[in-house]
């Protein structure tokens, strides 16, 4: 069975500002796979390179080396994306639009039937708990109904991988506990998940295995139940080991 | 197909959402008003001039809402970010082009259409309402000027009635027509920009120059040309031949001095004219965007 991602030997860097100023690296090498019905971490600290590795595999950055693939289609093709929903890390919505145009208009770009579209618009403004504020324009929203909105996009084409970049930041605790529902239940499903997060509590709950990236490599990967065992701490504290971080002395 | 629309879609419910519609309301106001002034001048110069300046403003206001408005449709999508999940779905980049490109050039449609709708109109009804007086002495005073001996003075129709168009509400429909046909060209041109020159601002004033240049120099370029010394003349020319030749499609003084329609051979070659090079522009802005990093 093909992987749902395979990244090989990853690497992708930024031009410098001028000419004197060297390119900076913000993947280096990286390779990593998901596979079917999985729900996978990608963890690591501010500046890893997170976001740029998505990016790559959403055809927003290309790569200065090496090669992804989504469904073993290249990320180059657009086609690679037909299956995949995503949420980016800040809301990136049309403000002038109502949740219900922006999620109309989505399923317009995927070819979605009008009736299906409106069953599906229904159910996951209900699932966001939006109904209320359906009608509303975007920029009327809070930052965490902004997140909400997001989180419905992403799953307007009932994907069956979904990426993620950092899905709960900005959400209260309830909001928290629901974006973990929905990730369990689209596991249940037997949907694949890749998803960031600074959250290690939560992670430990959801994910089957993790990645710990630190400078654009990998340095860590597994099964969470495997990494506590391995380390003999909580996640937390096998992250910090990983990227270098020594507390200080007599803790 | 579906795709292309449904971006375009976007575009013009941003338009009518940022209340943009309402420059169209205001200046439909002031063609109103500077034609509505006619009735009280029935010297058939200054109808004439009035006209004119009414036109003038059609046009220049058709040009800057065309410029502005596409100028900022993808550099926006990039500051918003909106160009992430859009592009995240399975849409391709030449969809994107094309869906900008549709709801612009349909936002300036639908101004276009307002404008000439009103300015026909009034100016129709006014000629219309029991006083064909100072019309026919309008057509007339023209006869023997210098507009009538273009090409069209010998067409059928012309010569024997003294209202000299046969047509009006053709002639009016056709100027409309050719300008949206050469907005056609002007907003693939400033799509083809505005993945080139970072800022929105910088490349609609870049725009506007060259527009303005293309309308008021294009037709003369190459007799320019002929005055020149060799390596000058020669690079002229190619640029005679190579621009967009914007000012074809300008039938203001059709419209003014009441000639006869078009033929439809030479309307239907400049659609095609304008079709060409917009689709050339917008093949070029999509080979620009094509491989485009978006986080650079
Ligand atoms: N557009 C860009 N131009 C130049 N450098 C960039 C750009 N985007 C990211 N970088 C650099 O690439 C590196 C990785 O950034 P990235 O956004 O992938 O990190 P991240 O792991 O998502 O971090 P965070 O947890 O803060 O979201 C950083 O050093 C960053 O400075
Ligand atoms: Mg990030």
């Amino acid at each position: 069975m093909t992987n749902v991602i395979e990244i090989r030997e990853l690497r992708v860097e930024y031009p410098g500002r001028n000419r004197s100023e060297p390119p900076r690296v913000a993947v280096d090498g990286l390779s990593l796979s998901v596979r079917p019905g999985e729900v996978f971490g990608f963890l690591g600290p501010n500046g890893a390179g997170k976001t740029t590795t998505m990016n790559v595999l959403l055809g927003f950055v290309n790569a200065t080396g090496g090669e992804a693939f989504l469904f073993g289609v290249n990320v180059r093709e657009p086609i690679a994306r037909q299956r995949i929903g995503y949420l980016p890390e800040l809301t990136y919505y049309y403000r002038f639009l109502t949740a219900e145009e922006l999620l109309r208009f989505y399923a317009r770009i995927f070819g979605i039937p009008r009736a299906e579209t409106d069953r599906r618009i229904d159910a996951l403004l209900k699932l966001v708990e939006l109904e209320s504020v359906r009608r509303r324009p975007i920029k009327t929203y809070s930052k965490g109904m902004q997140q909400r909105v997001g989180l419905a996009q992403a799953l307007i084409n009932n994907p069956d991988l979904l990426i993620l970049d950092e899905p709960t930041s900005g959400l209260d605790p309830l909001g928290r506990m629901k974006v973990r529902e929905i990730i369990q239940r689209l596991k249940q499903e037997g949907k694949t998940v890749f998803f960031s997060s600074h959250e290690l509590g939560e992670v430990e709950t959801v994910c089957d295995r993790v990645a710990i990236i630190s400078q654009g490599r990998v340095r860590e990967e597994g099964r969470v139940s495997d990494l506590v065992a391995k380390y003999r701490c909580d996640l937390e504290r096998v992250f910090l080991k990983v990227i270098g971080y020594e507390p200080p002395s007599g803790n | 197909m579906n795709r292309v629309l449904a971006i375009a879609g976007v575009v013009i419910r941003e338009l009518y959402r940022r209340k943009d519609f309402y420059v169209l309301f205001v200046l439909t106001a002031l063609i109103t008003l500077l034609l509505g002034a006619v009735n009280f001048f029935n010297d058939p110069k200054i109808v004439r001039y009035l006209k004119e300046v009414c036109l003038l403003l059609i046009w220049i206001s058709a040009v800057v809402i065309a410029v502005t408005t596409t100028a900022r449709q993808i550099p926006s999508e990039k500051e918003n970010r909106t160009i992430f999940p859009l592009l995240a779905k399975p849409v391709t980049r030449w969809e994107v082009i094309l869906g900008k490109f549709a709801g612009c050039w349909l936002a300036a449609g639908i101004a276009l259409l307002v404008f000439y709708l009103f300015f026909a109109v009034i100016s129709e009804s006014r000629g219309g309402e029991g006083t064909p007086a100072p019309k026919a002495a309008a057509a007339t005073q023209v006869a023997p000027g210098p507009q009538a001996h273009d090409d069209h003075a010998h067409e059928p129709g012309c010569c024997n009635h003294a209202p000299a168009s046969p047509n009006p509400w053709l002639v009016y429909l056709q100027g409309a027509w050719l300008h949206w046909m050469m907005l056609a060209v002007v907003i693939a041109m400033v799509l083809f920009g505005s993945l080139i020159f970072a800022a929105p601002s910088s490349n609609a004033t870049i725009m506007f120059i060259v527009i303005g240049g293309i309308l008021l120099l294009g037709e003369h370029l190459n007799k320019v040309a002929l005055r020149q010394t060799e390596p000058v003349q020669t690079i002229l020319q190619i640029l005679y031949f190579a621009i967009p030749h914007l000012e074809w499609f300008d039938l203001r003084d059709f419209i003014i001095y009441d000639h006869p329609p078009v033929a439809f051979g030479p309307c239907a070659l400049a659609t095609a004219y304008a079709a060409a090079y917009a689709l050339l522009l917008l093949v070029a802005a999509w080979l620009v965007f094509r491989r485009k990093g978006l986080t650079t």
